[in-house]
């Protein structure tokens, strides 16, 4: 059975909803009642049938809708997407690597037959059915990298490995929660990171490129971030900071429910093989208030974790013009009582 | 089994000899599908059942990384060695089942470079191989020195010369013949990165003249085919797993260490890529550091061991694992 996309919007009327099944297939981040950094890298296997996990490259019922917000941006703005030239290799691993997951995930959607170089995609959702040679960018309307993740959910940072170092060489990022790719490219792990507080202090980026850079063919890992987004907007980059920074005074005890969102990424990281460099999706997931509080126990969290979290955090992350408004809200689901251990709803 | 890579089911299909000294092993998937892809300069770790004890060798891939129906490798006899090689040469038949890691790329091509020199020296011509079909078949830019004893010892010069033609230079030890480095390094296009394979008096020297002649470090890349050296047997306690074990002469650490059912993680089992890393709770004697990993600050601690390729002289040594 095919999953039924929605038609829905992430700016002007905001008509993104998350259905009932959706909203228990949450990615939840927080596995107790705080938060605060860790490497919490595990390996990217397949996880329980109906989960975000249950295929390495998730596609979903919002799958056609942010497709087409990617278009609109990419309109908008081209410098969303870039490759510097010795990265085009990379992209056709990146191409190889969705058409294959997502046509072993969703056959009924997906489809590729390869006759040697010769292949052959059908996208059934966007409607697309073209044949191509593998390594031949003449071959297709965009580069590799570009052709593949304007059909394919989140970001994708191809990164190439030199020096001991990753160096974000690539990639197409429109989806992003404050950050640009435009900014950071041709930089390395230490250089994109520098903004991040307190997690320097404790030595978490030396481990975590230690562990990245010896990220094995065949064995990809994975990693949940988050943050919280005013209005269901996946596109909140820097560039149109103009558009969603202001969404953060509209924040009252009235439209809390409706406004603020759990913006959380699904991280993971894959060795390319005929490149060597490492490609690193991001995948959002956006839940409403409203949709959150079905969930009693993750309302309940949620409210420990944000009522709790350090300032520099709550800061970095941009929550604390309207964190007293949020917490208000979410102490009123909160009864007291325990949070059963993990991550999923009771 | 191992936390080191994925691994993959493979059948010998071919056992070619090369010259005196070098053979060359075919292995395809025992399933009949495709091998993974993989790059230029990457390597497999064979694991060898040899009656009780299970040798792991890595050794470079030498195929075009455009054709994955099989893989090759070409092992260099080793008739002192520590026993792997000759196990590849005396017991190594078609149709005999084995298992080898995922490929891992430790030697990786910069694909920025506007030209890679390449520079071999025995049996270190193996990655070349396909690196040089890799850039081949891109319109790569490329130049191959490559160094051997004698002509007949050269293995796969003569496959080369035939691909490649001129970009390919032979140098041979018999006739004294010697690669013109200074010249050779002071002359190159700018963007130019090296690449450098074989012993490691041949790695340190074309290194040393490089750094000297003002080459940037990024743009020098280099494989040590070092294996574990030999040395005195010493005894190893292992905190974590409450065991007590005997290193021997010929016997890594690491192998050690996983023979007494510890299973550390590993990728290179040559002292670079840092996987096999482990702490030093305590130790009374002198640590024999062969790593490229640790710093010299590491190595001076005391506190960091590389059991892949190091060997310690003394009294007592308790690590972590």
């Amino acid at each position: 059975m095919g999953i039924t996309f929605r038609k829905e919007t992430f700016r002007d009327d905001f008509t993104f909803r998350n259905s009932p099944e959706h909203i228990r297939r949450f990615p939840f981040p927080f596995h107790e009642d705080a938060y605060m950094y860790a490497v919490n890298i595990e390996p990217h296997v397949v996880g329980p049938k109906g989960s975000v996990l249950e295929n390495l490259i998730d596609v979903d019922e919002h799958y056609v809708a942010e497709m087409q917000d990617r278009a609109l941006v990419l309109a908008e703005d081209p410098l969303r997407c870039q490759s510097l030239p010795h990265m085009t290799l990379a992209g056709w691993d990146l191409l190889e690597l969705l058409m294959e997951q997502q046509s072993l995930g969703y056959p009924e959607h997906f489809t590729l037959t390869r006759d040697g170089d010769r292949w052959r995609w059908i996208n059934r959702p966007l409607g697309i059915d073209d044949t191509f040679t593998f390594g031949d960018t003449s071959t297709l309307p965009y580069g590799p990298m570009e052709y593949i993740t304007r059909q394919s959910q989140g970001d994708f940072c191809i990164l190439d490995q030199r020096d001991g170092n990753l160096w974000m060489d690539a990639g197409m990022v429109t989806t992003q929660a404050d950050w640009s790719l435009d900014f950071d490219i041709g930089m390395n792990f230490f250089e994109w990171h520098a903004p991040v507080p307190l997690a320097h202090e404790k030595g978490i980026f030396i481990r975590a490129l230690k562990f990245l850079t010896n990220i094995q063919q065949g064995k990809p890992a994975r990693r949940l971030n988050w943050t919280m987004t005013v209005n269901p907007r996946l596109d909140t980059s820097p560039e149109n900071y103009h558009k969603w920074g202001p969404d953060r005074a509209t924040v009252t005890p009235e439209n809390v429910g409706d406004k603020v969102h759990l913006r959380v990424e699904l991280q993971s990281f894959w060795r390319l093989p005929r490149s060597n460099g490492i490609v690193f999706p991001i995948r959002c997931y956006l839940i409403k208030m409203d949709e959150l509080l079905t969930q009693p126990k993750w309302a309940r969290r949620l409210h420990r974790v944000i009522r709790d979290l350090p300032d520099e955090l709550a800061n970095y992350k941009g929550l604390t013009r309207y964190r007293p408004t949020l917490v208000e809200w979410l102490s009123k689901l909160d009864d007291g009582s325990a949070t059963s251990p993990g991550f999923g709803p009771d | 089994m191992s936390t080191g890579t994925t691994k993959l089911d493979v059948v010998v299909s071919d056992v070619v000899p090369v010259n005196d000294l070098v053979t060359r092993f075919h292995f395809r998937r025992r399933d009949g599908e495709l091998l993974p892809t993989f790059s230029g300069g990457a390597h497999v770790v064979v694991e060898m059942r040899d009656g009780g004890r299970t040798r792991l060798n890595p050794y470079s891939l030498m195929g075009s990384p455009l054709d994955t129906s099989e893989y090759t490798i070409s092992v260099r006899r080793d008739d002192v060695g520590r026993g792997g090689s000759l196990f590849m040469h005396r017991n190594v038949r078609p149709g005999l089942e084995m298992v080898i890691s995922y490929p891992v790329n430790l030697f990786s091509l910069d694909l920025r470079a506007k030209k890679h020199l390449m520079l071999a020296g025995g049996i270190g011509i193996t990655p070349f191989m396909a690196q040089t079909a890799q850039l081949a078949a891109e319109g790569g830019n490329f130049e191959l020195h490559y160094t051997c004893r004698t002509a007949s010892l050269g293995t796969y010069a003569d496959v080369l010369r035939e691909r490649y033609d001129r970009r390919i230079r032979l140098y041979h030890d018999d006739r004294e013949e010697r690669i013109e480095l200074d010249r050779l390094l002071s002359t190159q296009p700018l963007g130019t990165h090296l690449y450098v394979c074989g012993p490691a008096g041949m790695i340190n020297w074309v290194r040393d003249r490089a750094a000297a002649l003002g080459w940037p470090p990024e743009t020098v890349h280099f494989e040590h085919f070092a294996a574990p050296q030999p040395g005195l047997p010493f005894d190893v306690t292992l905190a974590v797993s409450g065991k007590t074990i005997r290193v021997d002469e010929q016997q890594s650490l690491l192998e050690a260490i996983e023979a007494a059912g510890v299973d550390p993680p590993y990728l290179c089992r040559g002292g670079v890529c840092g996987q096999c890393e482990t702490n030093v709770i305590s130790h009374d004697g002198k640590f024999i550091h062969n790593d490229h990993w640790l710093s010299e600050e590491d190595h001076r601690s005391g506190c960091k061991i590389m059991p892949c390729v190091s060997r310690f002289e003394g009294k007592s040594l308790v690590l972590e694992r």
